[in-house]
Parts: C-alpha cells; sequence; structure tokens
C-alpha cells in the first residue's frame, strides 16, 4: 500500500546543530508507530517539520503522496495532520467545548458572511458543529466538565482534551507528543487503552512519542528510534528492544530482554 | 443561540430613531454629549476587537478614523451643493459608508505587511501608520492641511450615532460569538496551538483590522458631521491612547465591559474639564492601577476565569 506519510532525508539544522539528520520514514495508512529516543534526539523537531512548523533544511516530506513543502501548518491540518504538543498548549480563554468548537470547524461550510447574516443555513451549520463537539466529549468523558475553563482542568485531562481537539480537526495521522506525560499510572493505563480506540474507531495512523516504555511496549506495532538526530533503529517492539545500539542510546542494560 | 441577536439590533435601532425623534426637546449640550457617547462606543468596540478578542496590541485606531472621516466630509461638501435636500440622508449614508470603506483597504494595507509582527513591535508600527496618516491630511491642500476642513453639515445626529454603534456592536458580537469567530480568541490565546487547529492566524488577524479599521471609518465620518469641523490635530495619537484605554478599562475581549468604558470616558472628562490639561496623566495612573488591581477590566463581573497556570 502507498504511504500515508513519507519522509525522505528530512534534515534541518538550527545553526550548527542538526537537530534532524536525513531521515527517512515510511507511515502506512492505519499504523501505530512509537517513536523513542533520548532527550533532545529530535523528536518534537520531527514533529515540528511533518506539522509544517518549521521547513526542512534538506530532503522533502510527502503526504498521501503529495509533497508538503510550501504548506503553512493549518493548511496542513486540513489536509489531514494533527498533534498535540509536549508542553499543553489549550486557549487560555476558552471553555472546554469552545475549544472542540474551534477545531471541529476546520472543515465548516460557513463564514464570515453567514455569521453576520445569520440565516437558516448558519443555524443548521452552527447546530451541526456542536452536535459533533458533543459527541466527541461524550466518547472521551469531557462531557460533563464542557462549560468549564479548558486551562482548569486537572492536568491529565487537559491532556486527553489536546487529543480531542486534534481528533476534531478528522485528521488521517496523529502525532501524539508525549501525551502520557506527568499522568499516574491509572491515567496512563487509561491513555493506552484510548490510543487504541482512536485508532481503531477512526481507523488513523498514529505516531507517537513517549518516554514510557511500558505505553509505547505495550500499543505500538512498530518503533523507530531517533539519537542525535539520526534514525539508528526501525522495527517492530521485540527486534528494538533487541537492538544494542538502541540499548546503548536509550533503554539501558535493564530494558534488555533476558536471553 | 445567537438567533436573539437579530432582534437585538432592530430593538436598539428603533429606540435609536425614537429617541432621536424627540431630540428637539431635549438639552442641545446633552444631546452632543450623547452623540459623543455613540461615536466612542463604535471606536472601543471595533478597537476590541482587534486589541482585545484578536490580541493585537494596535494603536492607530485615530488613523482609521481620520481617513473615514475626511473622505465622508470631503464627499458631503463636494456633493451637497449639487443636489437637492431630500438626497441628503443619502449622500450622508453614501459617505458614510465610503469612508468606512477606504479605512478598510487602508486597514488591509497596514495589517497585510505588519501582522507579522508581534507585540510591542506591531504597537509601535501602528502608532507610525496612524502619524503618517495624520501628517498626509495635514499637509494636503486638497483636505484643508493645517487647517482642516471646515463647514462639514451638521447630519450626525442622535440617530445616526446611536444606529452606527448598534449595528457595530452586533457585527461585532456576532462574529466573535460564531463558530467562526472562535478563530479571533484562538489566535489570541496561542497562535501556534491555533494554527495547529486548522486556523490560518493572518487570515483573521487580517479580518479583525479590515472590519475594525471600517468601523473606525464610519465613526469618524459621523464625528466630522457631528463637529462641522476636522483638524488634524484632532487624530494624533493621544485620540489613539483615548480608545486603546477605554478597552483595557472595560476589559480587553468584553464589550459589555468596553461600552460602560467608553460611556465613563466620554462624559468623565466633560465634567472635569479644568483638569483638561492632567488627563493624560489620570489615564496612566488609571491604566497603573488597573493592570496591578483588575488585569481582567473594571467593568468584568461573573466570568470565571480561568487561572493560569
Ligand atoms: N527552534 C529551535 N532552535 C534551535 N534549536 C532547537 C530548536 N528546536 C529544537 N532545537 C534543538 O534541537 C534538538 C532536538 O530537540 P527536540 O525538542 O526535538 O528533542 P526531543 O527529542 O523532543 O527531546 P525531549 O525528549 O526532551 O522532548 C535539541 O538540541 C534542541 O535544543
Ligand atoms: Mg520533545
Amino acid at each position: 500500500m502507498a504511504p500515508l506519510l513519507q519522509l525522505d532525508q528530512v534534515t534541518i539544522c538550527f545553526g550548527g546543530l542538526t537537530a534532524v539528520s536525513a531521515v527517512d520514514l515510511r507511515l502506512g495508512p492505519r499504523e501505530l508507530v512509537g517513536l523513542i529516543g533520548p532527550n533532545g534526539a529530535g523528536k518534537t523537531t520531527l514533529f515540528n517539520l511533518i506539522t509544517g512548523v518549521y521547513p526542512p533544511t534538506r530532503g522533502a516530506i510527502y503526504f498521501d503522496g503529495r509533497p508538503t513543502a510550501n504548506l503553512k501548518a493549518h493548511q496542513l491540518v486540513r489536509r489531514g495532520i494533527a498533534r498535540t504538543f509536549q508542553n499543553i498548549r489549550l486557549f487560555a480563554s476558552m471553555t472546554v467545548f469552545d475549544t472542540v468548537r474551534t477545531a471541529v470547524q476546520v472543515h465548516r461550510t460557513h463564514g464570515l458572511r453567514d455569521a453576520l447574516l445569520r440565516g437558516g443555513g448558519f443555524r443548521r451549520a452552527e447546530a451541526e458543529v456542536e452536535r459533533q463537539v458533543r459527541e466527541l466529549l461524550a466518547l472521551f468523558q469531557l462531557d460533563r466538565v464542557r462549560d468549564e475553563p479548558a486551562v482548569g482542568l486537572p492536568y491529565g485531562d487537559q491532556r486527553r482534551l489536546e487529543i480531542v481537539r486534534a481528533l476534531a480537526t478528522r485528521p488521517r495521522l496523529l502525532l501524539l507528543d508525549e501525551p502520557a506525560a506527568g499522568m499516574n499510572p491509572t491515567e496512563k493505563s487509561e491513555l493506552t487503552a484510548l490510543i487504541r480506540l482512536l485508532q481503531e474507531k477512526f481507523q488513523i495512523a498514529v505516531l507517537l512519542v513517549e518516554h514510557d516504555m511500558r505505553v509505547v511496549m505495550g500499543i505500538c506495532e512498530r518503533i523507530v528510534v531517533l539519537d542525535y538526530g539520526v534514525k539508528i533503529a526501525d522495527g517492530p517492539p521485540a527486534a528494538v528492544r533487541a537492538n544494542p545500539r538502541v540499548i546503548e542510546a536509550y533503554l539501558g542494560e535493564e530494558a534488555a530482554p533476558h536471553a | 443561540m445567537n438567533s436573539g441577536a437579530k432582534r437585538y439590533l432592530l430593538l436598539a435601532l428603533l429606540a435609536a430613531l425614537i429617541v432621536s425623534g424627540f431630540s428637539a426637546y431635549f438639552n442641545r449640550y446633552y444631546l452632543g454629549v450623547a452623540i459623543d457617547v455613540g461615536i466612542n462606543i463604535m471606536l472601543a468596540v471595533s478597537l476590541n476587537l482587534i486589541n482585545g478578542h484578536t490580541g493585537q496590541f494596535s494603536l492607530g485606531h485615530a488613523g482609521f478614523m481620520a481617513v473615514g472621516g475626511y473622505i465622508a466630509a470631503k464627499f458631503s461638501l463636494l456633493l451637497q451643493p449639487a443636489l437637492p435636500p431630500w438626497m441628503q440622508p443619502l449622500i450622508f449614508c453614501a459617505g458614510l459608508l465610503l469612508g468606512g470603506a477606504i479605512a478598510a483597504l487602508t486597514g488591509l494595507a497596514v495589517g497585510v505587511p505588519t501582522l507579522r509582527l508581534y507585540g510591542d513591535y506591531l504597537a509601535i508600527v501602528t502608532l507610525g501608520f496612524g502619524e503618517i496618516i495624520r501628517v498626509i491630511f495635514q499637509t494636503s491642500e486638497t483636505f484643508g492641511a493645517a487647517t482642516g476642513l471646515t463647514g462639514i453639515p451638521n447630519w450626525t445626529h442622535f440617530g445616526w450615532a446611536w444606529s452606527g454603534a448598534a449595528i457595530c456592536v452586533f457585527v461585532v458580537t456576532c462574529l466573535v460569538n460564531s463558530t467562526y469567530g472562535r478563530g479571533f480568541i484562538a489566535v489570541k490565546d496561542d497562535e501556534i496551538a491555533a494554527s495547529a487547529s486548522g486556523i490560518n492566524p493572518v487570515r483573521y488577524k487580517v479580518t479583525a483590522f479590515v472590519v475594525g479599521a471600517f468601523f473606525a471609518g464610519v465613526a469618524g465620518g459621523l464625528y466630522a458631521h457631528h463637529k462641522s469641523f476636522l483638524s488634524p490635530t484632532g487624530f494624533d495619537f493621544m485620540k489613539s491612547i483615548d480608545i486603546v484605554v477605554m478597552v483595557i478599562l472595560g476589559g480587553m475581549g468584553r464589550t459589555v465591559g468596553v461600552i460602560i468604558a467608553a460611556i465613563l470616558l466620554t462624559l468623565l472628562p466633560e465634567y472635569l474639564r479644568e483638569f483638561s490639561d492632567y488627563r493624560m496623566i489620570l489615564y496612566a495612573l488609571l491604566i497603573i492601577l488597573i493592570m496591578i488591581a483588575r488585569p481582567q477590566g473594571l467593568f468584568t463581573f461573573a466570568r470565571r476565569r480561568p487561572d493560569s497556570k
């Protein structure tokens, strides 16, 4: 099958630092792939490249067979790439409901003119938006807090809300940047279940950056490892866990499977 | 959920026209102040779309007001002698819209190149732009140069000013409260998160500038036909500051608060005429106090603010 996402020799330099170095990567339409590596390995930077925050210094990125160069971040969202942030970035003056409403409107058919004229079409479109938001919030058990300020939620819920906001744009590829960071073990296992659920229910590809190996090994079919911006491994969890370069660079000895 | 908005607009317009119908019975001085209030509400609410809802710090609102004022005034001065009196309201209306449209175009011209700038930089550029506009009018013979324009027909009565204010409040409220309008707030809160949610920040910022400039332009036209004369010094950057103070005092992004602030800050100077030399000092102190004690604005109540963490 043609890859949904394809990276060819993608490189980015910040001054003298090569944060991502000649990375090749292919991701199928419904794959769930883990992206791991030590701090500063370039995982978040790779996300920023895929989502159009930075243009690559060298190399090319294709989404759905088409090059993404020259597309701005918001245009890539429309094409079907959504993400969450390592440091939560919710809208500080919005409620939970409005946060999701903002993202749902990516594919809206009404705009400025309709907002002013307020005809029947506008009201129907707004009702449809509201229905979609309610459905998403219910699915992720955030409907109880729909009128709460988004940044007033408990930490775990804020992370979940970021995922819902990303899903609200109806992506085909979802990039999750350390969604389990700061969560307690219960929340983590809930999150694991949730990622599985959303990948099945929405039939999307997921690229997951995560430091908690139990989360990653538990749900990913394939794992990619970055170290100093270079891809050092790419394969099924068992093979990656046994890879001496990965053990040396990231996992350490304890993580190695006992012979 | 906003289907009632149109009804409010109609009621407000009706009320403005009824009061206007009885204006002969009111004290002329108070009527004049009431017109000032209406015009200032327009200015403050339209600036609030840019500075409050969209989070772009513009100091150029007096510039947009000047563009609209001069264009509408010149339009009336040129056409009034040539056309019969019954056409006056038409000329007036057309002049106001023309002034607003040209102010909106100016907003577009300023917005597109400068909206890459953030915070203080944007403030400085818009401030500079406002001054450039003023200097252009001050040196242009067509617009009366340093003396300005005089003998502008005195057409702005209560109904015009308050209808303008009602329409402006309606448009800004409807824009911001729609799903589409969440984009303005998203851009203010976090531009990166906004783009990651599919919002085009540049588009929203430019829209805010264009809509805001349009109403500032119409307000300028109303002002010109209220005072009957225009002088370039009336649109210096102190005027922009006046409007900014209304927005800050009322609470950035809070329409009701901003309306109250616009009313108060129009009335206060009327009562404190002997202190007018100290007005800017007073404003500065006021802003500092508000920033310390009530950063959400003086007149915002009962909306729960998320704690910032
Ligand atoms: N905009 C930037 N300008 C300069 N350097 C940057 C920029 N963004 C990232 N870097 C550098 O690139 C390297 C990779 O950073 P990145 O955030 O991608 O790492 P990471 O793998 O996500 O790490 P972590 O696990 O800590 O999140 C780091 O050395 C970082 O300092
Ligand atoms: Mg990171």
